[in-house]
């Protein structure tokens, strides 16, 4: 494993081994991770960066969770049956992610894309680590990730969160208000201890991983207007 | 980065776990079955497990084989979600239910193949680090030439990733396949002496290798601690079935 000397910093790494095979330097393109509950309008923010850089005329491909050709299907399926042990989810997950890193992320850019990651690999640490997963072992595990040029976590208060959920959806997501994990039988309850949990996961890994904390309980112009004023600044750096 | 792994008589489970490891046609598999025929003629608790069985990750497995979609990193993260899955939801269950659990294959098997296919030794083991070790791994030791004859004599149609081809070690499958094994033989070797391996000599006939198993597995392990306690109980549905006669022994009492 090559490790960066303090006075050497790469511009490009991969967290950990990478992938085998790949050399980072090659890798022209920009990558940003968008992280952050659902309703905190990550998909939106995500639409309105993809036509903002378009019409600048930079070509983007976008990457999320549970979209890989191998094991997407699968692992809706074993979700819907809720059947999966906590180990076998987070290593499901990461093959899911490891499959669009090599297939999509890592081939858009080496040709010069700007890949927009609707989440990547810190929900998913997060999750697993509110699932009571060791951390340093998700740590190795993701060692294969590419660190992102950026990497923008959307805040939003979790009483908030519920008010942008129901507005949508009408309810409440099991998933994203951690039932599994037997916290209360009430959905409402169990979504903001969920929520709750998750943050303070993201706070824990914001020790280690670089990311930008954005406030999201802001109206969409303005936490659009912020993330293209960073995302400018990052593209135009080089 | 990891505690030093420890088996499950270690970590104090009243089951204990035997697993087999070995080359494609070392006869591994028959020698399980073998042992698993022995102790269960003897009443004891006995569970069985395979590599790559889990019915959850078997479809996404299948797909990625047969479309050659696996690169080394996919194709170890499947297997080891297969594994998690059949550790976590059998294994363990089983082993604290106090039963004698058969791996066909274990974790060495990820650790020799994904290591010949690229991947950091660390990285995986640190994956399968949840994993807690056998009290008893068998390894079927036989010459490369002979482990290749056998198989390359039964079933000549060979699997894409079976030989090894994603390595692109030979255009032609049979000698990616010569290659790819005689590698894994490596590896098995090198990690031979750190996991306290009973290396078996698979050259010999497979029943004179049985009386070995056997006579290892009763000097390493109590048997007589894994009798089952009277007969099977019965299935739900004929449990319900019985209830519904009136108890005699009641009727006798009131009167």
């Amino acid at each position: 494993m090559r490790k960066p000397s303090p006075t050497e910093v790469p511009s490009r790494r991969f967290y950990g081994h990478g992938i085998p095979g790949v050399n980072p330097a090659e890798l022209a393109g920009k990558l940003i991770a968008v992280e952050g509950a659902d309703g905190s309008g990550r998909s939106t923010q995500i639409a309105q960066l993809v036509a903002w850089l378009e019409t600048s005329g930079r070509p983007t491909v976008q990457v999320g969770l549970k979209r890989s050709t191998l094991v997407s299907a699968e692992l809706e399926k074993a979700q819907e049956g809720n059947i999966l042990s906590r180990t076998t989810l987070a290593l499901f997950y990461a093959t899911d992610f490891a499959d669009q890193l090599e297939n999509i992320i890592l081939p858009a850019l080496r040709a010069g894309f700007i890949v927009l990651a609707d989440r990547y690999i810190y929900t998913l640490m997060a999750r697993d680590m509110v699932r009571g997963m060791d951390e340093a072992w998700l740590k190795n595990l993701y060692g294969i990730a590419l660190e992102p040029d950026g990497v923008f976590y959307l805040s939003v208060e979790p009483l908030e969160l519920v008010q942008r959920n129901l507005a949508k959806s009408a309810t409440l997501d099991y998933w994203e208000s951690g039932m599994d994990l037997g916290f209360s039988p009430d959905l409402f309850d169990s979504f903001l201890k969920y929520q709750g949990r998750m943050e303070e996961a993201f706070k824990q890994l914001q020790k280690s991983y670089d990311f930008e904390m954005i406030d999201a309980n802001r109206p969409v112009e303005a936490v659009t207007r912020d993330l293209r004023k960073k995302i400018s600044i990052l593209l135009n750096g080089d | 980065m990891y505690s030093p792994m420890k088996t499950f008589a270690e970590l104090g489970f009243p089951g204990r776990l035997i697993a087999v490891e070995g080359l494609d046609g070392s006869g591994k598999s028959t020698q399980i079955y073998l042992l698993k025929r022995w102790l269960e003629l003897q009443g004891l608790k006995v569970f069985f497990s395979e590599w790559n069985s889990s019915t959850l990750v078997k479809n996404a497995t299948s797909k990625g084989k047969k479309r050659e979609l696996l690169s080394p990193t996919t194709f170890s993260l499947i297997h080891a979600t297969d594994f998690a899955d059949r550790y976590e939801r059998q294994l363990v269950p089983f082993l604290r239910a106090g039963y004698i659990v058969l791996c066909d294959r274990y974790i060495f098997t990820a650790f020799a193949r994904d290591t010949v296919r690229g991947c950091p030794p660390e990285w995986v083991r640190g994956i399968y680090s949840f994993a807690a070790l056998p009290d008893l791994v068998f390894f079927f030791k036989t010459p490369l030439e002979i482990s290749l004859q056998r198989i390359l004599d039964g079933r000549p149609k060979l699997k894409f990733f079976e030989a090894g081809m994603d390595l692109h070690l030979s255009t032609d499958i049979y000698e990616s396949f010569r290659i790819f094994q005689g590698r894994i033989l490596e590896q098995y070797l090198a990690m031979s002496r750190e996991f306290n391996f009973m290396v078996m000599d698979a050259n010999q006939r497979a029943e004179i290798q049985q009386v070995l198993v056997r006579k290892l597995v009763k000097e390493n392990i109590d048997l007589a601690g894994f009798k089952r306690q009277g007969p099977l109980p019965l299935p739900p549905a004929v449990r319900k079935a019985k209830k519904v006669e009136p108890p005699e022994l009641v009727a006798e009492e009131e009167a």
